[in-house]
């Protein structure tokens, strides 16, 4: 297979992104968003493409998938140890650019209609291909130091998105802490790369997952604290990927990304940029199955188990419909780290990677489509509250539609594409382990809850008055929602177990009805109880909350861990290191160099007498000096 | 050569005539003074090619050829610090060396 067209899918966006960058102001806003378009039209085609030729042109080879890379060496540090640059093409990478241009040209076609009339139109374009050329390169990367630059280049554009209307002041700050938190826990990765790449002498992917090198399992005898050092670095390098997608305790950065753009929190914070994480795991899974017994899987599991039951009770009581859709997308993505954390290798054994990688791609499809809608409503409303809404079926009927077959596949309702991604989980999880299935079934639930609360809070309903009449969104926004629809419908049929395992055979996956019935009634439960609590304005709701107490509060502060950090960074890092550290600076480094600096003046000022500018002077102070000279002389000579 | 004097007297002399110049050089707060001071240094050192000329290679010319160039390039300067002093006169309107006191720093 010719893998060198393949380096277009990138390069067109970043071409987009430099077009539309230098001539910011030249472009007419109109062409621009067609510059835009056309080239994630381009991409997207060769995406597709890709896939099929990939699974069905090429195939299996002798019942596996292969990989298929081309690289050249950018830096060499030993025989071994060298950084490339290339292309990697397996399974997971073809899945996700499908996933990634998928929905980039859906937010971009999305975006011409919700961003008209704004004045950086131009530059917002820019911005999202600047964004798809760092996804694109994530996901083609070879090796891990690839992967870590281009997992920087997404996370500057996604602070350059979240920072978009840099006249607002919270805005700005969102900006910064998504970029301080994500930036902080990439020091975990760095860490990580580095003790792989000292302990291991390569970088590449395929030698790192290469589950008979032998050199990877000799390294991991090496021990450090107890853990062998290849288990503290895949530790460390999970930390980067909690940090990128939102996992408990790196999550807080994720609900304020909210103030970017609707169209960026669908294609950034919902389907591609976050589940970077989940990749990158999926990427070095055999590493971390067969290092140390998976070790590192089994924290894998337990964070995202935990964070997803974490954000999955925090959505339950937020009123900013953008913020219960963050924290649901934190929710499904600890769904997806959960299900790699269940996972084993060899054949059917593989569900849970299958199954994570599976939901990856329908979730992307269901949540752009939720954060389109909700984009939409806004759009409309002007608001993000759910209070300012109610009653919106009656003018929005196509959104309406739409949101409701996204709700209904997160809350997992077949045949809808979340049924069958999430179904997968949860067998995969009872296999493993009961307690991360008990943990998974619950919040099937309370997704099914949070969803539909969102759900008829925004399209049922108390008639609200509105100052203008909402209307339904031009077909620039219509258009992509229908689309999300569709394939949110039929997203789930896609045989995802003969194309995407650990070991690369396929297998066959069949319902298990048990636990799928189990599933399915608790989502149904779940909306029930929203129907009930929600469908009609009433005071159960407020009853109901109240019986909580302060659970409820507690949740709605999402357990004040803002605080928690903002406790820990301004009282006791400020304080106890930054407040030392910032003395020390101004008094003695400052103070030093003043010290100079002032004596130098000093002197000199005491000394600039001596140039008087009199000619007589400079003169006799010559003729002193040669007649001490000839004194001298004579003195010596005589001598 | 000049009969009944030595090469150390004619020298004395001219060394006076130096330390005269230098001295005038240091202490005359008139520019032009200044000025007549250097061509006495001038001259003192003119002399002095030309008596080592005589006293010690009485058959060669290179001293006194040379002390005149010396007059020559004497003349020039003395020309162009004429200038110099004519057009600080009409910015200041004084030749004294203490009204020049601002050129210093």
């Amino acid at each position: 297979m010719n893998l060198t067209y393949i380096i277009l899918i990138p390069l067109i966006p970043l071409l987009v992104f430099l077009l539309l960058g230098i001539f910011n102001q030249k472009i007419k806003p109109k062409i621009s968003g067609y510059i835009g378009v056309l080239g994630l039209t381009i991409s997207a085609t060769l995406s597709f493409y890709t896939a099929y030729k990939y699974f069905f042109q090429i195939g299996k080879v002798g019942g596996v998938y292969q990989t298929l890379t081309t690289k050249t060496t950018w830096m060499n540090f030993t025989d071994t140890l060298s950084i490339d640059m290339g292309i990697l093409i397996d399974p997971i990478s073809v899945m996700m650019l499908c996933v990634v241009s998928m929905v980039s040209l859906m937010v971009h076609i999305y975006s011409r209609g919700y961003m008209k009339g704004d004045d950086g139109y131009t530059k917002f374009f820019a911005f999202l291909g600047l964004f798809s050329f760092s996804m694109f390169g994530l996901v083609l990367a070879t090796n891990l130091f690839q992967i870590y630059i281009f997992w920087e280049l997404v996370g500057v554009s996604s602070y350059l998105l979240i920072g978009y209307y840099y006249t607002k002041p919270s805005a700005v700050s969102a900006a910064k802490k998504a970029f301080i938190v994500t930036r902080f826990a990439d020091l975990g990765f760095l860490i990580g790369i580095l003790i792989v790449g000292y302990y291991t002498g390569t970088y590449d992917f395929e030698t790192l997952n290469n589950s008979a090198g032998s050199a990877i399992l000799n390294w991991a005898a090496t021990s450090f604290m107890g853990l062998s050092t290849l288990t503290w670095a895949l530790i460390l390098i999970f930390i980067g990927g909690a940090g990128k997608s939102a996992m408990f305790p790196l999550h807080i950065w994720l609900p304020d990304a909210m103030e970017g753009p609707t169209p960026v929190s669908a294609l950034i914070h919902a389907a591609t940029m976050v589940v970077a994480g989940v990749y990158l795991v999926a990427r070095l899974f055999p590493m971390y199955y067969f290092i140390e017994d998976g070790y590192a899987l089994n924290i894998v599991a337990f964070v995202g188990a935990f964070s997803s039951l974490f954000a999955a009770i925090i959505a339950i009581t937020q009123t900013d419909i953008k913020r219960v859709l963050a924290f649901s997308t934190m929710s499904q993505l600890g769904y997806m780290m959960l299900a790699l954390g269940v996972s084993g290798y060899e054949g059917h054994e593989g569900l849970g990677y299958m199954a994570s990688m599976f939901h990856l791609f329908t979730h992307a499809m269901f949540k752009a489509l939720l954060f389109l809608g909700a984009g939409s409503v806004i759009h409309a409303v002007h608001s993000n509250l759910i209070s300012d809404m109610g009653n919106l079926r009656k003018y929005m009927p196509v959104t309406n539609i739409t949101f409701l077959i996204a709700a209904l596949a997160i809350a997992g309702i077949p045949p809808l594409a979340g049924f069958w991604s999430k179904d997968e989980i949860l067998v995969a999880a009872f296999e493993h382990n009961k307690l991360i299935y008990l943990v998974g079934v619950f919040v099937a639930g309370l997704t099914a809850f949070y969803i539909f609360r969102l759900y008829f809070g925004i399209f049922w309903g108390r008639e609200t008055k509105y100052k203008h009449v909402p209307s339904e969104s031009p077909l620039s926004m219509t258009f992509p929602l229908i689309v999300l629809a569709l394939l949110s419908i039929v997203g789930g049929f896609i045989p995802f177990s003969e194309f995407v395992t650990p070991d690369r055979t396929g297998f066959e996956a069949h319902l298990n009805y048990p636990l799928a019935t189990v599933a399915v009634g608790v989502g149904l439960i779940g909306i029930l109880l929203a129907w009930v609590f929600y469908k009609k304005e009433n005071r159960l709701s407020d009853r109901f909350a109240n019986g909580f107490g302060s659970l409820y509060k507690w949740s709605y502060d999402k357990f004040y861990f803002d605080e928690i950090y903002l406790f820990v960074t301004k009282k006791i890092l400020f304080k106890c290191v930054s407040a030392p550290a910032a003395w020390f600076d101004r008094h003695v480094v400052d103070g030093t160099m003043n010290l100079i600096g002032n004596t130098t003046v000093n002197t000199s000022k005491k000394i600039k007498g001596l140039q008087s500018g009199k000619v007589q002077d400079y003169a006799f102070a010559f003729i002193s000096g040669v007649v001490i000279i000839a004194i001298v002389f004579i003195y010596l000579w005589t001598n | 050569m000049i009969t009944g004097v030595s090469i150390y007297e004619l020298l004395t002399v001219t060394s006076i005539l130096f330390f005269i110049g230098v001295y005038g050089f240091m202490t005359r707060k008139n520019l032009i003074s200044i000025l007549i001071s250097i061509e006495l240094i001038l001259n003192a050192s003119v002399i002095n090619f030309v008596v080592i000329n005589k006293y010690l290679y009485p058959d060669m010319l290179q001293g006194v050829i040379f002390s005149l160039f010396i007059i020559a390039v004497a003349a020039a300067e003395t020309a162009l610090a004429v200038s110099i002093i004519i057009n600080l006169y009409r910015q200041i309107s004084s030749v004294e060396v203490k009204d020049t006191e601002i050129m210093k720093y």
